[in-house]
């Protein structure tokens, strides 16, 4: 059987120019990476991105990615992060089918998690919640009991602590 | 419009100029009717080569930077005139050779809408040019080029591909030429290595008592081949080059080993895999010189050198990487670097030249390698060899001996078909004193001849030997050796006749029949003052060895083919290749 692959997360520093992210996603996509997750935000000026990537592969396929990432031309840094080096937030909207008689578990497990109550209707009740993608796993897995009618999840973004850059 | 106002298109052609370029091919068409516009009214010092395919003018402009160190322009129009660059393009970014590609493009306005012609070049292509651009305004073009220009020379060479749309050729265009660069994520670095890696290499030198340097295209490029030398000579190390690198340490000296690889010499492939320690100066180490990757110098030192990080570690993990150019390494280098304690190594790598000395068979008809060596003899080592793809080129690597970089232009990652005769028209027109040879086979010539066009236009007088066997020779040889003779699809029954087509040209086309009349012959080709075209009729049948089976190791480096027993004949059953049975030379089987 085959050893599930680590996921690994990247972060990319890259001007802000036409087709940079088409030439970023070529460079995993070339050597059959899967990317999991995908965050594109505008750096501390417009004129830079930030791109925030997870990924699952082996660990030598990623290290010629990030090589062949890094010497893309518009591209400024681009590191590995482990979760240890890492602030790692993702946030998550879950719309749920239940009505007042369930309503109540709901907003128990919701509570738990911190998460938000940001819709409501007679039938469904969408949550809002922030952390790190395990935690958003973790509660996404217990809501799974009720009949989840959609989830979007924003991806995770990560910043390095401390001094060190991300 | 004002005098003193100028179109994006006009800007373009003073931009390339500006920037340096002093040759474009193509061919020009609808969308890029502004730029060949411009072209007509505003070029001064950039020749203009019209040819007759747009892989032709990749190629073309590919020649001349392989034989000059610098970028021509290739200047072609949208869709099909863009997608047929994308072989020569492609050619190119494989081999680390500088171009700038410009392509005209639909209106901005039209964009996405599958206007007529209209291909999304930039994002077709971005998987093959170091990098590309998308005009969005007039504005931009004195930036992009002068970027572009910088892009595709520094560092790690190769195309930089600039779509231009047409309407943006036709807006007015209000800054000046000199334009400041934007590059934030490009920094170049020759030194990207510190003194220490400097001491450590120095030092793993010091420890070896059987070295061997290999050098690849990068030393070429970087022009490092005094400092391969010095370093080759203090050491008293062998020095074997990948197909690129022929030529940046001298064939004919006492130390080089020539080629490895897939058809590299024995005693290369025998020195790298005795070897204690191994120093790559610029070879990016692919799969057609390591056999096996996993069992390439698998007890000795690797030492990596390489302008571009992302090779390291690619196919074979080096004990140390050292990122810079090759030149600017080696100068590092060389003070720390002591005199070798090899000569028992040479004296065995002396043994192993003896052991399996490179020959040929010169019975039985007319054999490519024969040719070549006269070639070789007549011209004293001094012509620029340039390369179509096949057994010829092999050939052609193995028995021309150059002594100088620049000198042997190949296309070696992409191996494309097709190369060979455009090349070689860019690489007279970037070195006009010299003597241009084309080697070329039946197969890839066919492919790109039109460009004869253009090498009798503007009188190049590119000397093209033919090795004509009426076969797809290397894919004749693998189906030979690894598919029980199973010949598919490799007969190229049908050729013309070359010499008439050479006429219809008004070239010099010259038969060569007889080995006998080899002197004669390449002696009428080479004295011609024009083009020429020497129709070769090797024979059918004949392998190019040695050979390193695919997905074998060097260790298994074999002399002949494999299965051509005692009477076992070595044609297709019904046409017995009377021309192509190995009767003699130095790897003629012993019968
Ligand atoms: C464009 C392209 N198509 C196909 C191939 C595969 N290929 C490699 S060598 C070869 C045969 C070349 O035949 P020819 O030009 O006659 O040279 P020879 O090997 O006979 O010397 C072929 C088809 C290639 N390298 N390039
Ligand atoms: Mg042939």
């Amino acid at each position: 059987m085959n050893k599930p692959l680590p996921t690994h997360n990247l972060s990319i520093y890259v001007a802000n120019r036409p087709g940079a992210l088409a030439r970023i996603a070529q460079t995993f996509s070339r050597r059959g990476f899967n990317i999991e997750s995908l965050v594109v935000s505008a750096g501390v000026t417009g004129d830079f991105s930030r791109m925030t990537i997870t990924a699952k592969g082996d660990a030598a396929g990623l290290e010629q990615i990030i090589m062949q990432c890094s010497k893309l031309v518009d591209v400024l840094a681009c590191r590995e992060h482990t979760d240890e080096e890492v602030v790692a937030r993702e946030l998550a909207l879950v719309k749920l089918a239940v009505d007042s008689a369930r309503r109540g578990e709901v907003l128990q497990i919701a509570d738990h998690f911190h998460a938000k109550t940001v819709d409501l209707s007679e039938t469904s009740i969408v949550l809002e919640a922030t952390g790190s993608s395990e935690k958003l796993d973790a509660m996404v897995d217990l809501l799974r009991k009720f009949r989840i009618i959609e989830i979007v999840r924003t991806g995770k973004v990560i910043m390095a602590r401390g001094e060190r850059e991300t | 419009m004002s005098e003193n106002h100028t179109n994006g298109a006009e800007t373009l052609i003073r931009s390339l100029e500006h920037a340096g370029i002093k040759l474009a091919f193509g061919i020009p068409g609808g969308s890029a009717i502004p730029i060949y516009d411009a072209l007509y009214k505003v070029r001064r010092k950039m020749k203009f080569v019209l040819v007759r395919h747009e892989q032709g003018a990749a190629h073309e402009a590919d020649g001349y930077a392989r034989a000059t160190g610098k970028p021509a322009a290739v200047l072609v129009t949208s869709g099909p005139g863009a997608t047929n660059t994308v072989t020569g393009i492609m050619t190119a970014y494989m081999d680390s050779v500088p171009m700038i590609v410009i392509t005209g493009q639909s209106a901005r306005g039209m964009l996405g809408k599958d206007a007529f012609q209209e291909a999304d070049v930039f994002n077709l292509t971005m998987p093959i040019v170091k990098h590309s651009y998308l005009v969005r305004s007039a504005n931009d073009i004195p930036r992009i080029v002068r970027e572009a220009y910088h892009i595709a020379t520094t560092g790690r060479p190769g195309p930089v591909l600039i779509d231009v749309p047409k309407d943006v050729g036709t807006e007015l265009c209000e800054v000046g030429l000199e334009a400041d660069m934007n590059l934030p994520g490009y920094h170049p670095e020759p030194k990207g290595y510190t003194p220490e890696t400097i001491r450590q290499i120095a030092d793993a030198l010091a420890h070896s008592r059987r070295p061997v340097i290999i050098a690849g295209h990068g030393a070429a490029i970087s022009r490092a081949e005094q400092e391969l030398r010095q370093l080759a000579e203090t050491l008293q190390a062998p020095v074997t080059s990948t197909l690129l690198g022929k030529g940046v340490f001298p064939d004919s000296h006492r130390l080089s080993l020539q080629g490895l690889g897939m058809h590299g010499t024995a005693f290369a492939n025998r020195a790298v895999v005795e070897c204690d320690l191994m120093i790559s100066v610029g070879a990016r180490l692919d799969d057609r010189i390591l056999g096996v990757a996993s069992q390439f110098c698998k007890n000795a030192v690797k030492i990596h050198i390489d302008i571009d990080a992302a090779e390291f570690g690619k196919l074979v993990k080096p004990d140390i990487r050292c990122r810079g150019d090759a030149k600017t390494v080696l100068q590092d280098l060389l003070p720390l670097v002591k005199k070798g304690d090899t000569a028992d190594w040479i004296k065995r790598i002396e043994g192993f030249k003896k052991k399996w000395p490179m020959g040929y068979s010169r019975k039985g008809g007319l054999h490519p390698p024969q040719i070549i060596d006269a070639l070789n003899h007549l011209t004293d080592g001094k012509a620029i060899m340039v390369t179509d793809v096949g057994q010829h080129q092999m050939w052609a690597w193995q028995f021309y001996h150059c002594d100088n970089p620049w000198q042997f232009i190949s296309s070696g990652g992409a191996g494309t078909m097709g190369f060979g005769l455009p090349a070689a028209i860019g690489a007279q027109f970037g070195r006009p004193g010299e003597l241009v040879v084309a080697i070329v086979g039946d197969g890839g010539f066919q492919m790109t001849m039109s460009e004869l066009a253009t090498a009798a236009i503007h009188k190049l007088p590119v000397k093209v030997i033919l090795m004509n066997n009426h076969y797809l020779g290397m894919v004749r040889q693998w189906q030979d050796m690894f598919y029980d003779e199973r010949y598919s699809g490799v007969d190229l029954e049908g050729n013309p006749d070359f010499v008439a087509l050479a006429k219809a040209y008004g070239i010099l086309g010259l038969n060569l029949k007889r080995a006998a009349d080899i002197p004669k012959v390449l002696q009428k080709a080479l004295a011609h003052p024009g083009p020429v075209l020497v129709n070769a009729e090797v024979v059918h049948h004949e392998e190019v060895f040695p050979m390193v089976p695919p997905g074998k190791p060097l260790e298994e480096t074999v002399m002949e083919h494999p299965r051509r027993r005692r009477g076992r004949p070595a044609g297709r059953p019904g046409k017995p290749a009377a021309a192509g049975k190995k009767t003699g030379g130095a790897q003629g089987r012993k019968s």
